[in-house]
C-alpha cells in the first residue's frame, strides 16, 4: 500500500487552513502550538463556536416582558412573578447518540440539567423529542431501545421528571437519529447566577466528577462532522455519564448558590475545561490562569491537551472569594464530590495553561511551564465566522396559495378509501399512536409537581404554594420542514405554543434546537437560514422572545442530509391552575366547536403519507397574524371559563383531533361539517391555526361571538355524547356516494370509541415489535 | 404543638423534598435526617424516601442500609419507633431486613413510571388507620425493582399474620393475579405492593403516596396514608412511647 502523505495537525484536528491562519491573526502572528492548537478545534469548532449560524442567529428577536437571561448564557431565563423565575433550554445530543445510543441520551439529559441548575434554578422536568428511520428497522428499533432507556436511566436516577416531548420517525432520519432534551428549571429570581469568572484573585475552583481521557474531542469530532454510518473509532468521543454524581452536583450546586458562595458558575459541557475558562473569562472581562497538575484526574498519564478538552461528564467550574474556599470545600465535600483549585482569575484576558506548578498565592513558582496563553476571547466571542453560502435547490416549487383549486384527487370515494378505515389507519400509525410504551419506562412523577404528564399535549406543573403552573411543549415539523424549510420552522413555533396556549397559559418564551445538515452545502445553508427566518418570523408574530437553544448542524449520513429539523421548545405560564383546560371531552351534550378554518394542501400530513398523496400538492399555508388571533381568543375564552375541553387540530387533522377527545374520556361524539374543499382536507387535512372546542351548550353562544371578535371563523360541529365517532360532510366538498344513496350527507365515518382506542393503545409496540 | 417526622436523605434519595412537602400538608413538621447521622434528633417518626440512594448500582438498597443513619432508624424501630418506607425506602428496609421480603427488577426488566391502583388490607395500622377506604387507592409508581419476592413459607406467614398492607387491585377492585401485567405490572408475588412487621411499627410500599396527596395532582388518595402516620406520631408523643418530637 502506498503511504500516504500524513495530514498536518491542524487539519487532522478539523481545523481548516483559513481558519488556522485566523487563529495566527488572533495571536499575534505566531503558530499556535500543539496544546493551543487542541484548546482551538475544540473552541472554534461549529458546536462551541456557532461560526456559520451566529449571523443567522444575530436576527432573531430576543427581547421580551420578563427576560431575565437570554442567548449566550446556559439558560433563557424568564421572571413569572412572586420573585419566582422559570430557566429553560433545549439541546441536542444526535452524533453521540446514533454512536452509542443509552450513553448518547443519557448524558444528553445530563448536559442539559447541567444548564438549568448552572443558573441557580432547580431542574424540575425534562422533555425529550426524539426522532428516528423506519420502525420496521432493526437499527431503529436498537436505537430507540437504547435512547428510551438512556433517557429514563439518567433522568428516572437524578430524579427529574420526564413529562412531555416527542417521539417521531420518518425515513429521512435512517442514518442521522434526533435526540433533542429540553429541561425546565424554577428558581428564586435572586438567586441568578452567571456563568462568568469576575474578580482578579478570585479562585476558579472545580468540583464534581474526576477528569479522564472520555468524550476526547466529543464536540468537534461527534457533534461538527458529517456522520459515517456508526463508525467504532468514534466510540472514545461519546461521554459517558453517571446520574448519582449529577445528583450529587445539583444539591451541592444548588447550596453554593444559595448560600452565595460563588461569584460565577458554568458547568463543563462541550469543550471541557477550556470551554468553561475561557467563556467565563471572555464574559467577565477577565483572564484565568490554570494549574494543569491541580485537575483531579481518573486516569494516569493524561497529555495536558486530553486534560484540557475532556468531556468528562458531571463537572462544575465555579470562580470562588479566597475567603469563602473553606465553605465551598465542605459543601461539596459533604455531597461527596472532589474538590480542587485550580487557577486563579487575572486581568490580562488571557487563558493560560502551566505546568509544574503554582504557589499559594497563584503565581506560576520557580520551574513551572507555560504550556499555552491565548487571549479568552479569541477561543469564544472573537472565535471565526463564516459567510456560508446558501442557495435553495433548483427543482423547488412554491406551495399552492390558500384557495387554490382543489385537486379532485384528495376525494377519498374515488381513491377507494373508507373513511373510518383511514381513522382507525392514522390512530394506529407509529407516529399518532398512544407513546404510553416509551414514557411508562419514565418517571414523570417525581418531584410531585405533575398535573399533565406525557401523551396528551402539553406538560402541566404546578408550582408549589401558588395557584400558578408552568407549561411547555415541544414540537418540529420535518414533513413540511422539507418541502419548505421556511413555512416547517413558522409551522413548529405556531404548534408548539399554540400548544401551551390551548391549556389557558401565557406561553413567555421560545428556545430551539436546529437540526441541519452540513453548512459547507449551499442547500443546506439555505434550508437552515430559511428556518431561522421563519422562527424569527413566527416568534415576532406571537411575540416572543427566543431566549436561546442550540444549533446541530452536520446532520448527515452517506444516504443524505436530514430533512430540515428546527425543534421548537415553549414554556408557557398558567395563571390559576383551577382554570386549566384539557383535551379530553367532559361532558356528555356539550357543543363542539371547531375554530379557524381548513385551507387546502395535504402535502407533509399523516394522510399524505398513509394515503400516498402525491407530494406536488404543497403544504397548506400558515398566516401568522391568525395564529396570533387564535391565540389570544383561547386565552381569553379559558380566562372567562367558558370553555370544557380545547385540542389543536395538528397531526391526522380534524378526524384525529376529535378521535382523541373522544377516546381520552370515553365519550362518543356527532358532528357534521360543511365540506368546502374535500372530504380529504375536511377530515385528516392538517392545515394551522384551527382548535376544537367543546363548551357546556349554555356557553357556546358568547364563545362563538368571542371567536368572531378575535376575526376567527367559528363553526358549530356537533354535540359530545354517545359510544361512537360520527362525522358526517355536507356541501359542495362531499362527494360520490351521496348522490347514489339519494342523500345531500357523504363521506360519513362511524367508529367505535372503543375501537379508536384499540387502534391507538396498539399502534406504537406493533410498529416496533414489541408485542407479547 | 406540630409533631416532627423526620424524612432521611441519602446521597441519591430524590423523593425526600416531595415527602417533606406532603409531611408540611398534613400538618406535621418535616425534619431533613443526613445519611452520615446515627441520631434521629427526636422526631417522632421515620419517612425512608424514594430515590436511588447511593446510586443504587450494586442493587437497590443494599449499600443504604450500613449507613450510619440506618443504625440510628434499626434501633428506633427495636424501640417502637414508626418508620414507613416508600419505593427505594421499601428497598432499603427489606435489605435491612427491617420488613420481610425482597424486591426484584420488575419482571419487564424495564423501569415502569405509572399510576397503579391498590388496596389496604388493613385498615388498623399506624400507617393506614386515617384511610376513609380500604381502595382502591390510587398512586404512581416509579422504579426498576418492585416486584416483591418472598418464599412461600414467608409468604403464607404474611397472608395469616396480618402483614401484608397493601395489594395491587384490577379494574374490578380485586387482587391482581401475578402475571396481569397492566394491574400488577412489576409481577409482585400474590400482588403485595406493601407490607408490615409483625409488630406493626414498620411498613413499606413501592407506590408513591407523596404524590397522590393533592387533589390538583389527580389524586388524594395517599394522603390519607401520610395523615395516618402523622396522626400515630402524635399519638405516640402524646402517649410518651417517644419522649421528644414534638415543638
Amino acid at each position: 500500500m502506498a503511504e500516504r502523505p500524513v495530514e498536518p495537525l491542524h487539519r487532522r484536528l478539523g481545523v481548516t487552513d483559513e481558519e488556522l491562519d485566523a487563529i495566527r491573526d488572533r495571536l499575534g502572528g505566531r503558530d499556535p502550538n500543539d496544546l493551543e492548537l487542541a484548546m482551538f478545534s475544540v473552541m472554534w469548532s461549529e458546536h462551541c463556536s456557532y461560526k456559520s449560524s451566529k449571523p443567522l442567529l444575530a436576527t432573531l428577536p430576543t427581547a421580551g416582558a420578563g427576560v431575565v437571561a437570554g442567548p449566550g448564557e446556559n439558560a433563557g431565563v424568564i421572571s413569572i412573578g412572586d420573585g419566582l423565575a422559570v430557566a429553560f433550554k433545549i439541546e441536542s445530543h444526535n452524533h453521540p447518540s446514533a454512536v452509542e445510543p443509552y450513553q448518547g441520551a443519557a448524558t444528553g439529559v445530563g448536559g442539559i440539567l447541567r444548564d438549568i441548575f448552572t443558573m441557580g434554578a432547580r431542574p424540575i422536568a425534562v422533555l425529550d423529542a426524539l426522532r428516528f428511520g423506519d420502525p420496521d428497522d432493526a437499527r431503529t428499533r436498537h436505537l430507540v431501545d437504547g435512547v428510551v432507556r438512556g433517557v429514563g436511566g439518567y433522568g428516572n436516577c437524578v430524579g427529574v421528571p420526564t413529562v412531555g416531548g416527542e417521539l417521531v420517525f420518518d425515513p429521512t432520519y435512517a442514518g442521522n437519529p434526533l435526540v433533542n432534551v429540553m429541561a425546565i428549571g424554577l428558581m428564586e429570581e435572586r438567586l441568578l447566577t452567571l456563568a462568568a469568572a469576575p474578580g482578579p484573585g478570585n479562585l476558579v475552583v472545580l468540583f464534581g466528577s474526576t477528569t479522564g481521557r472520555d468524550g476526547i474531542g466529543g464536540a468537534s469530532v461527534l457533534a461538527s462532522a458529517t456522520f459515517s454510518d456508526d463508525d467504532p473509532s468514534k466510540r472514545p468521543s461519546v461521554q459517558v455519564g453517571d446520574p448519582f454524581a449529577e445528583k450529587l452536583l445539583i444539591e451541592a450546586s444548588l447550596e453554593l448558590i444559595e448560600r452565595g458562595l460563588v461569584e460565577g458558575l458554568q458547568d463543563l459541557g462541550a469543550g471541557g475545561i477550556t470551554c468553561a475558562t475561557s467563556e467565563t473569562a471572555d464574559r467577565a472581562g477577565t483572564g484565568i490562569l490554570i494549574d494543569l497538575d491541580a485537575i483531579p484526574r481518573r486516569e494516569p498519564d493524561m497529555e495536558p491537551f486530553e486534560v484540557m478538552i475532556s468531556e468528562s461528564q458531571e463537572r462544575m467550574c465555579a470562580a470562588v472569594r479566597p475567603d469563602r474556599w473553606d465553605a465551598v470545600r465542605e459543601v461539596c465535600e459533604r455531597w461527596g464530590l472532589p474538590v480542587a483549585i485550580i487557577g486563579r482569575v487575572t486581568d490580562d484576558g488571557d487563558i493560560v495553561v502551566v505546568e509544574g506548578g503554582v504557589d499559594a498565592g497563584g503565581q506560576p513558582g520557580p520551574g513551572a511551564r507555560e504550556m499555552a496563553r491565548m487571549p479568552a476571547a479569541a477561543l469564544t466571542s472573537a472565535a471565526i465566522v463564516h459567510a456560508r453560502l446558501a442557495a435553495p435547490p433548483q427543482h423547488r416549487r412554491a406551495a399552492p396559495a390558500p384557495g387554490a383549486p382543489i385537486d379532485p384527487s384528495d376525494r377519498l370515494p374515488e381513491r377507494g378509501m373508507d373513511p373510518g378505515a383511514v381513522l382507525l389507519g392514522l390512530l394506529g400509525s407509529a407516529n399518532l399512536s398512544s407513546r404510553r410504551a416509551i414514557f411508562e419506562q419514565y418517571d414523570s412523577t417525581v418531584g410531585a409537581d405533575t398535573v399533565a404528564g406525557p401523551g396528551r399535549g402539553a406538560a402541566v406543573l404546578r408550582i408549589k404554594n401558588t395557584t400558578k403552573a408552568l407549561v411547555a411543549s415541544t414540537d418540529g415539523n420535518q414533513s413540511v420542514g422539507a418541502l419548505d424549510p421556511y413555512l416547517g420552522a413558522a409551522l413548529s413555533v405556531a404548534e408548539a405554543t399554540r400548544n401551551v396556549a390551548i391549556t389557558g397559559a401565557r406561553p413567555l418564551g421560545v428556545t430551539n434546537c436546529l437540526n441541519y445538515g452540513d453548512p459547507t452545502r449551499p442547500e443546506a445553508f439555505w434550508q437552515l437560514s430559511e428556518g431561522v427566518r421563519g422562527l424569527g418570523d413566527a416568534c415576532r408574530a406571537l411575540g416572543l422572545p427566543v431566549t436561546g437553544g442550540n444549533v446541530s448542524l452536520y446532520n448527515e449520513s452517506p444516504d443524505g442530509s436530514i430533512a430540515p429539523t428546527p425543534e421548537i421548545g415553549v414554556v408557557g405560564l398558567l395563571e390559576d391552575i383551577g382554570r386549566l383546560v384539557g383535551p379530553a371531552f367532559v361532558t356528555e351534550g356539550d357543543t363542539i366547536l371547531l375554530i379557524g378554518e381548513s385551507t387546502p394542501g395535504l402535502a407533509g400530513s399523516a394522510y399524505a403519507g398513509l394515503a400516498g398523496t402525491a407530494v406536488e400538492d404543497g403544504p397548506p399555508a400558515l398566516d401568522l397574524a391568525r395564529e396570533a388571533a387564535l391565540q389570544k381568543f383561547l386565552r381569553e375564552a379559558i380566562e372567562r371559563e367558558l370553555v370544557a375541553s380545547a385540542q389543536d387540530v395538528s397531526g391526522g387533522g380534524l378526524a384525529v383531533a376529535l378521535a382523541e377527545g373522544a377516546m381520552w374520556s370515553g365519550l362518543g361524539a356527532r358532528v357534521r361539517l360543511a365540506a368546502a374543499t374535500s372530504p380529504a382536507v375536511e377530515l385528516f387535512g392538517e392545515s394551522p391555526s384551527r382548535v376544537v372546542m367543546t363548551a357546556r351548550p349554555r356557553f357556546a353562544p358568547a364563545l362563538m361571538l368571542l371567536a368572531l371578535q378575535h376575526g376567527l371563523p367559528v363553526e358549530e360541529l356537533g354535540v359530545v355524547g354517545g359510544d361512537h365517532l360520527v362525522m358526517e360532510l355536507t356541501g359542495a366538498g362531499a362527494t360520490g356516494a351521496s348522490e347514489e344513496r339519494g342523500s345531500r350527507i357523504a363521506d360519513a365515518l362511524e367508529v367505535p370509541v372503543a375501537d379508536l382506542r384499540h387502534a391507538w393503545d396498539n399502534g406504537l409496540v406493533r410498529a416496533l415489535g414489541w408485542e407479547g | 404543638m406540630t409533631v416532627r417526622i423526620g424524612v432521611v436523605v441519602f446521597p441519591g434519595s430524590n423523593c425526600d423534598r416531595d415527602t417533606m412537602h406532603a409531611l408540611a400538608q398534613a400538618g406535621a413538621e418535616p425534619v431533613g435526617l443526613w445519611h452520615e447521622q446515627a441520631a434521629l434528633q427526636g422526631v417522632a417518626a421515620v419517612i425512608l424516601p424514594g430515590g436511588f440512594a447511593y446510586g443504587d448500582y450494586l442493587r437497590a438498597g443494599v449499600i443504604a442500609r450500613f449507613s450510619p443513619v440506618m443504625r440510628a432508624v434499626t434501633a428506633f424501630a427495636d424501640e417502637g419507633g414508626l418508620v414507613l418506607g416508600i419505593c427505594n425506602g421499601f428497598q432499603v428496609l427489606a435489605e435491612a431486613g427491617l420488613v420481610p421480603g425482597a424486591l426484584l427488577r420488575n419482571r419487564s426488566l424495564r423501569f415502569l413510571g405509572r399510576e397503579v391502583a391498590v388496596s389496604a388490607e388493613r385498615l388498623d395500622t399506624p400507617f393506614t388507620h386515617a384511610l376513609s377506604h380500604a381502595g382502591p387507592l390510587r398512586m404512581p409508581i416509579a422504579h426498576g425493582e418492585g416486584c416483591y419476592f418472598a418464599d412461600a413459607a414467608t409468604l403464607d406467614a404474611l397472608e395469616s399474620d396480618g402483614g401484608v398492607l397493601f395489594r395491587y387491585v384490577d379494574g374490578a377492585g380485586a387482587a391482581a393475579a401475578e402475571d396481569d401485567r397492566d394491574a400488577n405490572p412489576n409481577g409482585s408475588l400474590r400482588a403485595i405492593a406493601g407490607v408490615i412487621n409483625a409488630r406493626g411499627n414498620v411498613a413499606g410500599l413501592m407506590p408513591h403516596p407523596e404524590r397522590a396527596a393533592e387533589a390538583v395532582l389527580g389524586s388524594e388518595d395517599g394522603a390519607g396514608i401520610v395523615r395516618s402516620l402523622v396522626e400515630s406520631a402524635a399519638k405516640a408523643v402524646a402517649e410518651r412511647r417517644v419522649t421528644v418530637g414534638m415543638s
